[in-house]
């Protein structure tokens, strides 16, 4: 069955625009919704600055996600990877001393050693990228108790001014998220290799068939996703000044809320860089809201669930529109 | 037909009319009208895109069709839309291209699917199940276990289980089969097994509805024949009054002067020469292939002519054998897509949406998978000229509708297969590989694939076909090659070059003559 140009172009234009952006106008409503009934403390400037600076980390981890989600490969360990380079951060750092460029060295090679390690394990030995990210998780985030387990404070002034120096009233680690954002847009819009890691994802066999480096696009994708998420971890020590070894394995669950309900806008049904910048703000503005309404604890935790839930069943259906439609 | 038992006495089973359907201010069905005797088989031809698959659609209560349709099932006036599960409890039952099969499930499991017969409350009865299943597969000539495993069936297999599926069904009511395009996959020689199991259920007093695009299959088939054209039943008549010319002119709507090219020659240059080629049951396979040349590859399922461009395209790892194009020569064993297509081959493969393109991915996206570099023009992809690009092939290819930024999957099967064809030809090979690339095809799109086929060979591209499709090979090749158990047993060429000659060589082919041996490989495969 043909579709109709016609009607793609004319009946629908509404509904693609809803599609599109319809979570642009979630989170504006959001916005509405809690500058109503809590004016005074929401609608506060300091209030945005905070939103927008303080889970940033959140955004950049997430961002990490996208190219290996797009090549069709989980990567479970994202968090706890950056965990683990947060911790050595921090102890090197502070417990043992070092100046902080070599920590952020040493931070940053054990992330891309966990991306290499990830890569081979799924690329080479074929194992399901779930599990074995999922194993690597765990272990990650016990390694990371071992080498450290105490809450440390006093990171280098030269790391927390990286990372909080405020420009426009907002840190500096809202930037260098932005920033990752127009990188992952540019490359999956304006770069072969964008389309290719989208093929990869959407049709292995038709991507090995033009002759695509399947294999290598999978690594690369998740190996890159490693070292971004080591980044996070060294931009988190210095946003927080201080590290908490339990604090990061717990932003898993946000990140992929925030990547699947990103892939149901701007480009419904694929991962992409502004939607992801949208849904991962949305979010944090939802839960932001609701503490200052004093309803705190559960309440994160059922949101980002329900997050991710509803982030999955729309990809799904928007994926099931585009295929059924005739 | 002979033998058929349509009776006007009995209500028909399923009287509809007036079924229209609108799709955002587009009509793709207008007032179409269908009855099916008790006993009738009617095929429902058109080219993809005419609204057979909305009529079946409205039939199995997938779409709501437009106000004013009506729908009698044995003279009792039904409701539109239909529930979901209401076609079943009417008598309705669909099978279709897919098949619908639970892949994981034995063969037992995927007959009785939702409707185990239970004794005693909740237990399923295996022993029962197994007897009655085996019975079943039976009336279809086919005696293996149920409990086996689907994935252990060949591709026909699972289909005749499909349809077994679908009349295990019916009979329990008595109502309608459709058969939507169920016999694109299987193989020649067992088509007229599975025809018999039609006809079988037809004498029981059931209603066919059969789709197909293979046209000669619905003449044989069918006692009556609905044609739509842009939506609207255009010939409603007796399948004997018709002949596949008269069948043609009405899918169309005009006469259409030769379904194929005009015969052309090939060079002498020499393009590829495979030197023996192995690998899977493919074992010793040499042949030269000229600039501009059509070389046809057929043989029986299974017998490797289908594995010959994979191999050669290094998507199917060979064991040995080498591939001399222009002055390289290539260890096939060494051979990837990425060499292959760096040599200057390109393959379409016989599955459109699981390895020639992506269904939610744009038109766009997809013809130019393979020439992307060409749009990167100081590092960055430019969306302008690569939309250019685009709409220059698609008009070239006759892709409609000529929109870019549709996903491939909402597009009907032929302008698929036109929109990946021309994205192999648009990397200009030298040589283009071919697997099935008229399945499931309108025939429109037959002609302009075919049409450019041979555009590309006079332009000097050689040109590898494997099909099962003897008519079209004898009309569009220059040279077919008879596959059996991977090998080559006939070449046929010049006058000897006929659809007749193809049929006979695929089934007998030149030594061994024995239909003894395809049986005997037939039921190795089983097991």
């Amino acid at each position: 069955m043909t579709i109709p140009k016609d009607a793609q172009l004319r009946g629908s234009g509404l509904r693609i625009l809803l599609n599109r952006y319809g979570l642009l106008i979630a989170w504006a409503l959001v916005i509405v919704f809690f500058g109503i009934v809590q004016t005074e403390l929401f609608l506060r400037p300091r209030n945005f600055q905070t939103i927008l600076s303080e889970r940033s980390i959140l955004l950049i981890l997430t961002l990490g996600m996208l190219p290996g989600l797009a090549a069709g490969e989980y990567d479970l360990s994202a968090a706890s990877t950056m965990g683990l380079s947060f911790v050595i951060v921090g102890w090197l750092n502070i417990v043992c001393g070092w100046p902080i460029l070599p920590a952020i060295l040493v931070a940053l090679t054990a992330a891309l050693l966990v991306g290499i390690c990830n890569a081979f394990l799924i690329v080479i030995l074929d194992v399901p990228s779930i599990v074995a990210t999922l194993g690597m998780s765990t272990l990650l985030a016990g390694a990371a108790l071992g080498i450290n387990n105490l809450i440390v404070a006093g990171i280098s002034q030269s790391l927390v001014d990286a990372a909080r120096t405020k420009v426009f009233g907002l840190q500096m680690v809202f930037f260098y998220a932005l920033a990752l954002t127009v990188i992952l847009w540019y490359v999956f819009e304006y770069t072969p290799l964008g389309r290719y890691i989208y093929f990869v994802g959407a049709g292995r066999e038709v991507a090995r068939l033009t002759g695509i480096r399947v294999n290598a696009i999978r690594a690369g994708s998740l190996i890159a996703g490693s070292v971004i998420a080591g980044i996070a971890g060294v931009l988190l020590a210095g946003r927080n000044g201080s590290v908490d070894p339990n604090f990061a394995p717990g932003l898993l669950l946000p990140a992929f809320a925030g990547a699947f309900l990103g892939s149901t806008s701007i480009k419904p049904g694929r991962f992409n860089a502004w939607g992801t910048f949208i849904a991962v703000y949305f979010l944090v503005t939802g839960i932001n809201g609701l503490q200052l309404l004093k309803i705190t604890g559960w309440v994160e935790q059922v949101f980002f669930g329900a997050a991710l839930i509803v982030g999955v069943v729309f990809s799904q259906l928007a994926g099931r529109r585009t295929m059924n439609t005739g | 037909m002979d033998g058929s038992v349509v009776t006007d006495s009995l209500p028909p089973i399923v009287e509809a009319s007036g079924f229209s359907k609108t799709f955002g201010g587009r009509t793709v069905l207008r007032d179409a009208a269908i009855t099916i005797r008790p006993g009738e088989i009617r095929g429902l031809v058109g080219q993809n895109g005419s609204g057979k698959s909305t009529f079946i659609k409205i039939l199995s209560g997938y779409h709501a069709p437009d106000r004013g349709a009506t729908l009698e099932v044995r003279g009792r006036s039904v409701d539109l839309p239909l529930d979901p599960g209401e076609p079943e409890r009417l008598g309705l039952s669909f099978v279709h291209q897919d098949l619908g099969l639970f892949q994981a499930g034995s063969v037992l499991e995927n007959l009785l699917v939702g409707r185990y017969a239970t004794r005693r409350g909740w237990r399923i009865s295996w022993r029962h199940e197994t007897r009655r299943a085996r019975r079943l597969l039976e009336t279809f000539g086919l005696d293996f276990d149920p409990a086996t495993p689907l994935s252990e069936l060949s591709e026909v297999e699972r289909a005749i289980v499909a349809i077994a599926r679908a009349m295990s069904g019916l009979e329990a009511h008595g109502g309608l089969l459709v058969l939507d395009e169920p016999s694109a996959r299987l193989p020649r020689d067992t088509v007229s097994t599975f025809f018999g199991a039609v006809r079988d259920v037809a004498a029981r007093g059931m209603g066919v509805l059969f789709v197909s695009h293979r046209l000669e299959e619905v003449l044989d088939l069918t006692d009556t024949i609905t044609v739509l054209r842009d939506g609207v039943v255009v010939a409603d008549r007796r399948t004997a009054e018709m002949d596949e010319k008269d069948l043609v002119d009405s899918i169309l709507g005009f006469s259409l002067e030769q379904l194929y090219p005009e015969p052309h020659h090939p060079g002498r240059e020499v393009a590829m020469t495979v030197t023996d080629l192995s690998g899977s049951v493919v074992a010793d396979f040499s042949t030269t292939v000229h600039r501009g040349e059509i070389l046809g590859l057929t043989g029986l399922l299974g017998m490797g002519h289908d594995l010959v461009p994979h191999l050669l395209f290094g998507s199917i790892p060979a064991t040995g054998g080498t591939i001399e194009i222009g002055d390289f020569a290539h260890e096939a064993a060494r051979m990837t897509p990425r060499r292959a297509i760096a040599a200057g081959l390109a393959l379409l493969p016989a599955n459109r949406l699981r390895e020639g393109g992506v269904g939610m991915a744009s038109v766009a996206e997809n013809v130019t998978l393979a020439i992307l570099d060409r749009f990167r023009i100081g590092g960055v992809l430019r969306h302008r000229r690569e939309e250019q690009t685009v709409k220059r092939l698609m008009a070239d290819f006759g892709i409609e509708p000529a929109a870019p930024r549709l996903p491939l999957g909402t597009l009907s099967g032929g302008n698929q297969q036109k929109g990946l064809v021309a994205k192999w030809f648009a990397t200009e090979p030298r040589l283009m590989l071919l697997d099935e690339p008229t399945h499931g095809v309108d025939v429109g799109a037959k002609k302009q694939i075919f049409k450019h086929l041979r555009d590309a060979a006079e332009a000097g591209t050689g040109i590898l076909v494997a099909s099962v499709e003897a008519e079209d090979l004898a009309q569009v090749c220059d040279r077919v090659l008879v596959f059996r158990h991977g090998q080559v047993v006939g070449e046929l060429s010049g006058p000897e070059l006929t659809s007749v000659r193809i049929r006979e060589q695929t089934l007998i082919g030149r030594h061994s003559g024995d239909e003894a041996a395809s049986q005997e490989s037939e039921q190795r495969k089983k097991r």
